[in-house]
């Protein structure tokens, strides 16, 4: 038996730790008083309240408390979880103890700060649920993070300029990398750019060079006309198949960036849309490519089908699209006549804005639309209301090039099924934390960059292209992982109560439970997120939530109870 | 003393209980009455807790999650929906369905999370102490508590809501689908039947006893008694006892 294990049998003798947080809580309630009172809870052996348990000093007093007071057990009362767990766990593993034994007690967010008026009240509450704290940690016990290796091979689904920037860093990181593009080329949509803002450089210029970088690595296998068909496995040990016009092949791959970028939104019934007299912006740079805008006056609608009902988001790549579009035509035909019609103009930090400067000294004109009156296209003219001067504006036309939205591409939702990641409401895929974790998805390994988040320029999907990467080395770059150890589970003493009536296997989102040859429930520990809601669920409570157990809740409300 | 109501909280980690930080930290205040417990997500709060908050004294319970769409764990919170349409449909049968609620807050709530907490405070203190609290708690309304428990832990209920979206929304193995109405329809009638066996087999927990005994207490009619007497014995639970003149009793297992 480990000194651990051995620990474990051991009867809980729990320490708990007060914390002021200098006056954030001090400043309310009598810390030394709770830590006092905390000492009649059961199996409490030691307490102390401590000016800041987070400091060097406060986490120096929690080491020598399990070693006074052979504590087995550690409650600490202060902030929160959510951001300080982590550093008392590692603090009492340093100490020998399993960092599962501690538990969190948030008596600052949820206590102090939020009843700041009736300090005596958040006193009373403070020591109830200190209670109920000791009274879980007192059911605590010690779990096993889960290693597993870690296949150093990349999977980057989408062959557009977020993707093959992605494939490129991880390739020259030296991971072996895969491809998958799902057109007969690569390049997504810099195919159809003519040139890119803001130094206008010709987009096939930036195409080729990264094609002949990618043509260069040996280690980056690039799939053309291939999507992928399926997809098994967890972080680090993927096993996916790849359907390349009809041929399977097998793939073994530690990470996955999804880098599948947008559709096209045709404007069907706006303003006459034809695709050859009112066309747009990506027509436009077609025509732009080849020297074939032979128009003088050209009219330029923004936001059309964008930031409306059925699609509120702004596209964000529109604006800037238009200004360059507007310039390349003055630049051939500096008679030409554009007048842009916008709702609002976007164009964002100095390089952009500067962009703008130079479409109004070129003579470009601005003129703004109500959204509650749009243009209309009346035969050789546009009409458009314009607010400032309170009347309708006729603009001649003999081209009008709408500027719509990039959308979500429609195989978005099997592709996000098979990985087991979430899509927002336009279908775009849905990061792990806007701020936090910003290229990640919440299930492990999986990550994400470019416009299949949201639409983004050129530039942009670059700089994630690189983020994305960087995040999936951090993965890649290990023989072997640590997956959290709070899980699921069937444990051997509950097998009988199990009725194999595959309930769990129906409600678990990551599809983490099976049945094996035996018609066993099998739950395989690292793709178990730990959410709980099989053993919610189960009929027969036969599946042990690890760290969120029944017993342990229970002996939480029972403590709030007052028993 | 004006009435201070117990209340209890659920708080999923990822949205709930970050909306509720979020509350600390920009210093909304609300009434002190809570006592939270934290979850990894709405969906692990087994109904079972519930009943137990309100055995142990709790005025009102109140289950907090990510906004549907943004569950942390794709779709835990459609599964907590699930339960608690179960709880509330339970809980009615006591008039206990007020006392309890479902609430969306997400990590950016925290003005919302105060807003919700007070409401429901203040709706509480309204509805005045649970019977089944206090000092001096209705042992009735515990018995009823008690038997609600057991019968939303049984396991016919605890398949019908883990399978209402496969039953609902996907065909069986002989291509027939389940509409919502029929299946709700079932779901209710469940509802009552494993109420009604679970007092039974509470009121056996003396004594052995007569249907009629037993129907006569629990003012259930004894034909409905006896169906439930025989459906309990084939569950195991209980069994024929001694046999009084022409009457036999029944007795648990």
């Amino acid at each position: 038996m480990s000194e651990e294990e051995k620990k474990e049998e051991e009867e809980p003798r729990i320490g708990v730790f007060i914390c002021h947080c200098g006056s954030n809580i001090g400043g309310y309630i009598d810390c030394k008083e709770v830590a006092e009172r905390a000492k009649s809870l059961p199996h409490v052996v030691f307490t102390q309240d401590n000016l800041y348990t987070c400091s060097e000093t406060g986490l120096a007093q929690i080491k020598k408390g399990i070693r006074d007071h052979k504590l087995n057990r550690v409650v600490v009362a202060s902030c929160t979880p959510r951001t300080h767990e982590p550093l008392f766990r590692s603090c009492i593993e340093e100490e020998g103890l399993n960092p599962y034994l501690f538990n969190f007690v948030n008596i600052r967010d949820q206590n102090t700060w939020v009843h700041q008026k009736v300090p005596d009240k958040a006193f009373i509450k403070a020591n109830e649920v200190v209670k109920m704290g000791v009274a879980k940690a007192e059911r605590l016990e010690a779990l096993d993070k889960i290693i597993v290796d870690v296949t150093p091979t990349a999977l980057v689904i989408g062959g557009g300029v977020a993707g093959m920037t992605a494939a490129l860093n991880l390739s020259n990181q030296g991971f072996e990398t895969h491809l998958v593009e799902k057109d007969n080329q690569l390049g997504g949509r810099l195919n159809g750019l003519y040139k890119l803002y803001p130094k206008d450089i010709d987009a096939s210029e930036l195409l080729d060079a990264l094609k002949k970088k990618i043509e260069s690595r040996s280690n980056l296998t690039v799939y053309t006309s291939a999507q992928v068909k399926t997809i098994e496995g967890f972080v680090g040990n993927y096993e996916i198949e790849v359907d390349q016009d009809g041929n399977i092949i097998p793939l073994k791959i530690g990470g996955i960036i999804v880098a599948v970028g947008t559709s096209l939104f045709t404007p069907e019934g706006y303003y006459g849309y034809d695709g050859e007299k009112r066309i747009t912006q990506s027509q436009l740079e077609v025509k732009l490519k080849n020297n074939d805008v032979k128009a003088n006056d050209v009219v330029m609608i923004q936001c059309v089908g964008a930031r409306i009902e059925e699609r509120k988001y702004c596209s964000n790549v529109c604006c800037m699209t238009a200004l360059k579009n507007a310039l390349a035509i003055k630049q051939k035909n500096p008679d030409a006549n554009i007048t842009i019609l916008f709702r609002d103009l976007y164009t964002p930090g100095s390089y952009y804005e500067d962009y703008y400067r130079r479409a109004r000294e070129a003579g470009i004109v601005f003129v703004t639309y109500n959204p509650e009156k749009v243009p209309k296209v009346e035969g050789e003219t546009i009409k458009v209301y314009n607010e400032y001067i309170g009347e309708e504006l006729s603009i001649p036309y003999d081209l009008v090039v709408l500027s719509v939205p990039l959308v979500a591409n429609a195989e978005n939702k099997a592709l996000a099924q098979m990985l087991k990641v979430p899509l927002e409401e336009n279908g775009f895929f849905l990061e792990a934390h806007v701020k936090l974790r910003p290229m990640d998805f919440a299930t492990d390994g999986v990550y994400i960059c470019g416009s299949a988040k949201w639409p983004v320029d050129i530039t942009e999907s670059i700089t994630q292209g690189y983020a994305a990467a960087s995040r999936a080395s951090t993965i890649l770059s290990h023989n072997t992982l640590e997956v959290e150890g709070a899980t699921s589970s069937l444990p051997e003493y509950n097998k009988a109560l199990c009725t194999g009536c595959e309930v769990c296997i129906t409600v678990c989102p990551y599809k983490a439970i099976s049945k094996n040859e035996d018609d066993e429930i099998v739950i395989t520990q690292v793709l178990c997120k730990g959410c709980g809601v099989c053993g919610a669920t189960c009929t027969n409570h036969a599946i042990v939530i690890r760290h969120f157990t029944d017993e342990q809740i229970e002996a939480e409300i029972e403590a709030f109870g007052g028993k | 003393m004006s009435f201070e109501p117990k209340i209890l909280g659920f708080l999923c980690n990822w949205c709930s209980y970050a909306g509720a930080d979020l509350a600390g930290v920009s210093r909304v205040q609300y009434p002190p009455n809570i006592r939270v417990i934290r979850v990894m997500c709405s969906g692990r709060v087994d109904p079972a807790f519930i009943f137990k908050g309100f055995e142990v004294g709790a005025d009102g319970v109140i289950i907090m999650g990510c906004h549907i769409g943004d569950c942390h764990y794709l779709e835990g919170n459609y599964e907590a929906e699930k339960k608690y349409a179960m709880l509330v449909k339970f809980l009615k049968l006591i008039g206990f369905d007020n006392r309890v609620r479902l609430e969306w807050v997400s990590a950016s709530e925290g003005t919302r999370y105060g807003e919700v907490v007070t409401e429901f405070t203040e709706h509480i203190k309204s509805l005045g102490p649970s019977p089944a609290g206090g000092e001096n708690p209705d042992n009735e309304i515990l018995t009823k508590l008690k038997a609600l428990k057991m019968a939303a832990a049984s396991d016919r209920m605890r398949s019908l809501v883990g399978r209402q979206r496969k039953i609902t929304e996907q065909e069986n193995v002989y291509g027939e689908k389940t509409d919502m109405d029929e299946f709700f329809e079932i779901f209710d009638s469940a509802i009552i039947q494993e109420y009604e066996r679970a007092r039974i087999f509470i009121a056996l927990e003396e004594k052995s006893r007569s249907v009629k005994d037993v129907a006569a207490e629990l003012d259930i009619d004894p034909s409905i008694v006896l169906e439930h007497m025989i459906i309990l014995k084939s569950r195991g639970l209980v069994d024929f006892g001694e046999i009084v003149g022409i009457t036999p009793m029944f007795q648990r297992m």
